[in-house]
């Protein structure tokens, strides 16, 4: 179905650049033309708005017209570039395996862990399921072949997202400049960036993600531009759409903060005019107030919250990532083996257990064949915590003395000492006065001896928190700690991720300190004792909100454990603007089909270039403001646009930027997209400044023709670079770029490119 | 004509001079206790002795300056280097006068008492205020130990404080005076000081530079002023508080690095041309080799990784096993690593493929970039060597070896096509030391690489080599320096093994010039990172404001008497309260100011605004960064901002005193509060003296006593 919509709206598309143009294409088939078509056909169109514009900026109405067309030109473009070629190439590309496979989970109902908030996959889930992806391909790795699966549903829903992107520009930048040509500059830009294409072309996050970025701050400037009618449906409807947005970008991205503090301090600038607006009454400033709690603060949160209500009701099957979550979790998913669980009901010795970590995402007990490394305490067998279902997290549960044991078992009672014995390594859980590995206020635990026969340092006091002594253990339900015996410290998960040697699972230590917090509390997951009747356990139901909440904990602990790994070459933000490297999506030899996520490199060096002229020519104009030189009317307006719109749109991507050189976490190029738009935006706003300034230059005749010729200069460098570099989002095949014969020959400018 | 009379006519603020006597007091009597070494001096005593014999060292916890001043220090005590306090507690030689150490850091700490009362009063503040904020800093126990001490944070504070009190007192000067523009340029000296003792004072520099640019903004506002006069003072402004700093931060590393020219411990993390520039060590080495680098020379390999360790490219007679323990297979040929020491086996020799001959023509034929060439190991004569086998521990790249033909049907594939990736010209000669080259591999176009993995014991824990294709990689792991380097001359085996053996000979020295050598020592200072560890005083930002934990500095080797890092609990309360309070005020001023109502004549809010800017601003710059930080942090780091506050405080209270309370009985009121907050600030103080100054002893039923929050950690000597 949607295929054939897409297909007939892009013929739509065509056919209706071709009848706008008088100049027809010959040979629509030839699809190989349509990104080398647009280029006349700008030309045409930009000539008379450049007209209408550039003569008399003040006669605003007479030019509403070509605004449409505008519009409609630069809707068609954006969808032709980035509708081609959709289906192509036919297998899975670089992170399609990871958000197509959780695309596939949704339409399974099973339960996944991931560090992002579900909003986009499901929205990808949902283009799946209604263009009849049936959930069945499993998504391996990049480059398995889609065969007979319909994946071109996913993949077409993310590109009319980020189809959306130029658009958005253009009427942003419109908004802000009022001027068409700033705004053909930048959707222009945008629409001819070879990244913008890729990255809108595959079952990514980042086009849902960019196409609410966007939404947020179109609909924040028409509500910034209702400002003089307050309470009216207009104002209303846009505040309600900029919050809904904002829920949006946040629902798939916690990137999606960064467009809610700009949402945000642009507020509470104008709560601050309001205020001191003085002919309005306090009333009406709390009302201001108050209607923008509502519409940018509550509503966002319920719809957040409805994205994840939904996704917890749709995820009801046990999945891989049940072992991220707290036993309490766990029991709400079908298939998982605490659903409906049927155990021994109290701790017994002989019994085979797991042991899980009571603080949020805090993992099981587990130990394995490994040593811990030279001079990390003493050099015995590594006790971790570990968050995958694992059999080496069992444990046995043994007396002190390795009595032979009565035909029903004993219960482990509070207050009892017992021993816990690793069951695939046969070693006791064991501390002593060494350093811990990583928490050097706390002591290391270690597995120790064999076979059950250790020393006095195996021996742990059974404690159920809250209890009596000869209260028995409930398996799940008591919280329970272990205090060391000889030492008398407690067993404690910190929390902390080992370094390599511990395979980055989690640190256990032994904390002197014997405060009840949940990082020194457990409960008891599995129990098996075969000698021990089942009993069916209800457990207390987890309310939503406690799912919520823990649910975001175990995804911000995820995202601040995406640590760059120290051999692998990593990207640094300060490579994204200068273009220093890209990221292959698919193909790496010379017969494969090849995309390399690149930007357009003369735009985006435009772009670099453009921000350093938009802060000369802010200083310029604001330093001659204050020393009070008196300038044109239309000169103070463009100094307004520079610094009232330019200046948002620089905070936009500032705000999108720099926050990256203080994350911790593993960074990609594709990081900047967000950040990318902004700076497209205002490289529009600063050149078209630039260019109407022409006057200060030349006289009058002269600087008219200045002024035209550089736009039609800087539309064709813009068109001809597309022309160089579209094979980047279209496909290479045949040699690489540094051989000759290649498409892209002479075209690998910079020796980091992969292509 | 001399006029008689001679008058001199003196001015002397009593309360300043009692305040300077008072501090000095508090922080040098008795600075020789105690004669041994207290937490980090083990760590500046180190760097101390190395700089008094001149030996070089990298530490990336801050700029030279700070060692340098410490060093000063020691130089005037007349410390000859010869003692390494290894260790917490270990007593210093009777010979060494410990107080010339302590002498410098604790004078610094002396002064900022009297520079706070004379920053209170630039801020327009009244002489009590600056009583109160002098006294503030005076009885702050925290702000003592440190100064008194062979630590650095105590020279950070005065110089930061230096820096806004001589800023303010130049824009405080009327406009026609030029002495103020001294002032200003001991602004930007003391900026410069500050960040070259640690880079922490980047906070307070760029504090400054913002306050001195609205400075600036304002006056181009200023339409009273004629564009000229405008222009010269933004631009005084620019060479004072930027281009002076800038030239100064330089000048303290090229002091360092003049001082420092021996080669030392940390040699091996400099790059071989750096190493070169250093007596000793590597120069001493390979002074007079010869240059270019031709068929037949002997060399060494060293890789440019400056990850895990520096290494050499390496072989020995033992062969990767025939399985892994993981069932893989391998090639079973002589292995080929990455060894971190020097050694014998470190010596390969550059072959011409086309010729059998070992050793160097004459004239020499030099290799270029491009030529092709194989590698011969010295000691084993077997060929560098790469095939399609995955390699030990990166199963992704293939193996390299020296190979061994063990006659099943796997060709030798040893031809390398040399690559210089520094080079200047096309055919540029490959020169020792200065090129950087990439070998890469003729058959597969794989690139010799470090993967950095250490091998099990089968490969004696050496680290893995491997050849890549070079896709992913720009990083130094591919690089590799010729570092030792002879013609060779034995054509026998035998005694090419004995000429290995041998030193190479010596010669001239080659020179690089300053600029490298700083760019390369200040890159590797901010990129060397040390391992991360939690220390066991280390504490988080958040635990700063309530002084959750303490750090115990020192303890008597036989007695309870002990040293902590505490702060004076009550100030640090007086503190919190009055950043709160400000705040409060502040949001209210602004929010009652937005709707008109004028609640304070301009000058006053003028006044309060600046107070904030420079107080609240400088608490939030040097407090706000180390949330984002990921090192180990101590309490110490918030001394810095905690001073802000203390200025801050008695400059809110007076505001107080004179805009809010109107009635005398509620200003009485206050001034007895007052007195009665500083009554108990002195007796907190005076409580934890002990604790301070480690002197006198305490029993530990006392020591309990002081024992005011349960996290602190004071320790009890059992007997």
């Amino acid at each position: 179905m949607e295929k054939e919509e897409c297909i007939s709206q892009w013929h739509k598309t065509r056919d209706s650049s071709t009848l706008r143009n008088r100049k027809v294409f010959p040979s629509p088939e030839q699809t190989h033309q349509s990104p080398i078509t647009p280029e006349s056909k700008i030309k045409q169109d930009d000539s008379p708005c450049s007209n209408g514009s550039s003569g008399d900026f003040s006669a605003r109405a007479s030019v509403d017209s070509p605004n449409q067309l505008l519009l409609i030109v630069v809707t068609g473009l954006s969808f032709a570039t980035r509708l081609y070629k959709i289906t192509e190439p036919p297998h899975v590309c670089w992170d399609e395996t990871h958000f197509g496979k959780m695309g596939s989970y949704y339409i399974n109902r099973t339960f996944f862990f991931d560090v992002h908030p579900p909003l986009g996959k499901m929205l990808i889930a949902l283009a799946g399921y209604m263009t009849g992806y049936d959930g069945t391909f499993p998504f391996v790795k990049p480059g398995d072949k889609y065969e007979d699966h319909n994946y071109w549903g996913m993949r077409g829903f993310c590109a009319i997202l980020g189809s959306f992107l130029p658009i958005f520009a253009y009427l942003i930048v419109q908004e802000l400049s009022r001027s068409h040509t700033a705004a053909l500059i930048t959707a222009a830009l945008l629409i001819f960036d070879t990244g913008c294409i890729t990255i809108s072309q595959y079952i990514l996050l980042d086009p849902i993600l960019m196409f609410f970025i966007m939404a947020a701050v179109l609909s924040m400037i028409k509500f910034n531009q209702q400002s003089s009618r307050p309470f009216t449906a207009p104002w209303w409807l846009w505040l309600v759409l900029c919050g809904a947005a904002l829920a949006g970008a946040l629902g798939v991205k916690f990137v999606g903060l960064f467009v809610i503090l700009l949402v945000g301090l642009n507020t509470a600038g104008e709560l601050w005019r309001i205020l001191g607006d003085l002919s309005l009454s306090l009333m009406d400033v709390a009302k201001h107030f108050l209607a923008r709690v509502v519409g940018l603060i509550l509503l966002p949160l319920f719809l957040y919250v409805a994205v994840f209500a939904v996704h917890f009701a749709l995820l009801n099957k046990s999945g891989p990532g049940d072992g991220f979550f707290s036993s309490t979790f766990q029991s709400r998913l079908i298939g998982n083996n605490l659903y409906n669980v049927s155990m021994p009901e109290y701790l017994a010795y002989g019994s085979t257990i797991t042991v899980k970590n009571l603080r949020i995402a805090g993992g099981y007990l587990h130990s394995h064949w490994h040593l811990y490394p030279e001079g990390v305490g003493a050099k015995q067998q590594q006790v971790t915590a570990y968050l995958h279902k694992d059999y080496n997290n069992m444990w046995l549960v043994q007396k002190p003395d390795n009595d032979t044991q009565s035909e029903i078992p004993d219960l482990v009672r509070h207050g009892d000492i017992i021993r816990l014995e690793h069951k695939e390594t046969t070693r006791n859980l064991h501390s002593h006065l060494h350093q811990a590995p990583l928490t050097k206020k706390h002591f290391q635990v270690t597995g120790y001896g064999i076979n059950g026969t250790g020393d006095t340092n195996d021996l742990w006091q059974v404690e159920v928190c809250g209890g009596r002594r000869g209260d028995l253990v409930k398996v799940l339900r008591s919280k329970v700690r272990f205090l060391h015996k000889a030492t008398g410290c407690v067993l404690y998960s910190s929390g902390k991720t080992l370094p390599k040697w511990g395979w980055e699972q989690v640190e256990v230590t032994c904390s002197p300190y014997l405060k009840e917090t949940p990082s020194s509390q457990w409960n008891i997951e599995d129990h098996i004792n075969p000698r021990l009747p089942n009993i069916s356990l209800s457990l207390l139901k987890p309310n939503f909100l406690e799912i919520l909440l823990e649910s975001h904990i175990v995804m911000i602990r995820g995202n601040s454990g995406l640590k760059p790994k120290d051999n692998e070459m990593n990207s640094k933000p300060w490579h994204w603007p200068i273009n220093y490297q890209g990221l292959r999506f698919s193909g790496v030899n010379e017969t494969e089909y090849r995309v390399y996520l690149l930007g357009n490199p003369v735009v985006w060096w435009i772009n670099l270039a453009s921000l350093g002229l938009y802060l000369i020519m802010v200083a310029v104009s604001s330093i001659a403001i204050q020393r009070g030189i008196s300038l044109q009317q239309e000169r103070l307006e463009h100094s307004e646009v520079l610094t009232g719109g330019g200046g948002l749109l620089l905070l936009g991507w500032l705000l999108h930027y720099a926050p990256f050189y203080i994350m911790g976490r593993v960074l990609y190029y594709h990081h900047y997209f967000p950040a990318m738009l902004f700076s497209s935006m205002l490289t529009g706003v600063t050149l078209d400044t630039l260019l109407r300034n022409a006057d200060l230059l030349l006289c009058q005749p002269y600087s008219d023709w200045l002024q035209r010729g550089g736009q039609m200069i800087l539309l064709f460098t813009v068109l001809y670079s597309f022309y160089m570099f579209h094979p980047l989002s279209y496909g290479m095949t045949g040699p690489l770029a540094h051989e000759p014969g290649s498409a892209m020959a002479g075209l690998k400018w910079m020796d980091s490119w992969e292509f | 004509m001399l006029h008689l009379p001679l008058m001199v006519t003196a001015r002397l603020d009593l309360v300043l001079v009692l305040v300077t006597l008072l501090s000095l007091w508090t922080r040098l009597s008795g600075l020789g206790y105690p004669g041994a070494v207290v937490f980090d001096e083990v760590y500046y005593g180190q760097f101390l002795s190395l700089y008094m014999k001149r030996t070089f060292f990298i530490d990336d916890s801050g700029p030279p300056l700070g060692h340098a001043l410490l060093a000063l220090g020691a130089y005037l005590g007349g410390f000859d280097g010869n003692f390494v306090g290894n260790r917490i507690g270990a007593a210093y030689p009777c010979s060494l006068s410990v107080w010339s150490l302590r002498l410098l850091p604790a004078l610094g700490g002396a002064l900022c008492v009297p520079l706070g009362y004379l920053l209170t009063l630039e801020l327009r503040c009244s002489h009590l205020s600056a009583l109160g904020a002098a006294l503030l800093l005076l009885l702050e126990n925290s702000l003592i130990v440190q100064s008194r001490f062979m630590l650095l944070e105590s020279l950070l504070i005065f110089f930061v404080l230096l820096a806004f009190f001589s800023y303010l007192r130049f824009h405080n000067a009327p406009g026609r005076c030029w002495s103020r523009y001294g002032w200003l340029l001991l602004s930007g000296v003391s900026c410069a000081a500050a960040v070259g003792v640690k880079y922490t004072g980047l906070f307070s520099y760029l504090l400054l530079l913002g306050v001195a640019s609205l400075n600036s903004w304002k006056l181009i506002g200023d339409r009273a002023q004629s564009h000229m006069s405008v222009c010269v003072q933004c631009g005084w402004k620019v060479l004072c508080l930027l281009v002076v700093p800038v030239l100064l931060y330089v000048f303290w590393f090229y002091v360092h690095l003049s001082v420092l020219q021996r080669s030392g411990p940390h040699d091996q993390l400099m790059s071989s041309a750096f190493q070169a520039s250093l007596q000793g060590g590597l120069s001493r080495v390979t002074r007079g080799q010869p240059l270019q680098v031709a068929f037949g020379s002997q060399v060494t390999l060293r890789s440019s990784a400056p990850r895990p360790v520096p290494c050499w490219l390496h072989s020995h007679k033992a062969n990767y096993p025939i399985r892994y323990e993981n069932g893989r297979g391998s090639s079973h040929q002589q292995q080929v690593t990455c060894y971190a020491f020097k050694d014998v086996n470190n010596w390969w020799i550059i072959k011409d493929p086309a010729r059998q001959e070992l050793v160097v023509d004459s004239p020499p034929r030099p290799v270029r970039h491009g030529d092709i060439i194989q590698l011969v190991h010295g000691m084993t004569s077997r060929l560098l060597n790469s095939h399609d086998v995955a390699a030990p521990m990166s199963p992704h790249a293939q193996e390299v070896s020296g190979y061994i033909d063990f006659n099943v049907s796997m060709a030798t594939q040893n031809l390398w096509r040399l690559e210089i990736y520094n080079r200047e010209a096309e055919s540029e000669e490959w020169k020792t030391i200065v090129s950087e080259v990439r070998l890469v591999h003729l058959n597969t176009s794989a690139v010799l690489k470090l993967s950095g993995l250490p091998l099990p014991d089968w490969g004696f824990r050496q680290m893995e080599v491997v050849a890549e294709k070079l896709l992913k990689a720009h990083s130094g792991s591919l690089g590799w320096t010729v570092e030792e380097h002879r013609y060779g001359t034995s054509q026998e085996q035998k005694e090419r093994e004995a000429e290995l053996h041998s030193p190479t000979h010596i010669d001239v020295d080659r020179k690089i010039s300053f600029w490298s050598k700083f760019t390369e020592l200040q890159w590797k200072m901010l990129t060397v990172k040390q391992e991360e560890s939690e220390h066991k005083y280390s504490s988080a930002p958040l635990e700063w404001i309530t002084m959750e934990t303490n750090i115990a500095y020192w303890l008597h080797p036989s007695s309870n008497a002990q040293i902590h890092l505490i702060g004076n609990p009550v100030s640090w309360g007086v503190a919190n309260l009055s950043l709160l309070a400000y705040q409060l005020l502040v949001v209210l001023y602004l929010l009652r100011r937005r709707r008109g109502f004028k609640d304070l004549p301009d000058d006053a809010w003028q006044r309060f605004a600046s107070v904030g800017l420079l107080c609240g601003g400088g608490w939030a710059v040097n407090f706000l960064p180390f949330l984002l930080m990921e090192r180990t942090l101590f309490l110490y780091h918030y001394l810095p901002a905690l001073c802000y506050l203390y200025l801050l405080s008695p400059a809110l209270l007076e505001h107080i005193h004179t805009h809010l309370l109107s009635s005398g009985t509620s200003r009485h009121v206050l001034s007895v509060c007052t007195a009665a907050v500083l009554m108990s600030i002195f007796l907190s103080y005076w409580t934890f003296c002990p604790l301070t100054y480690g002197n006198p002893e305490l029993t530990a039923n006392q020591l309990q006593a002081l024992k005011w929050r349960d996290s602190w950690d004071i320790l009890y000597r059992r007997r």
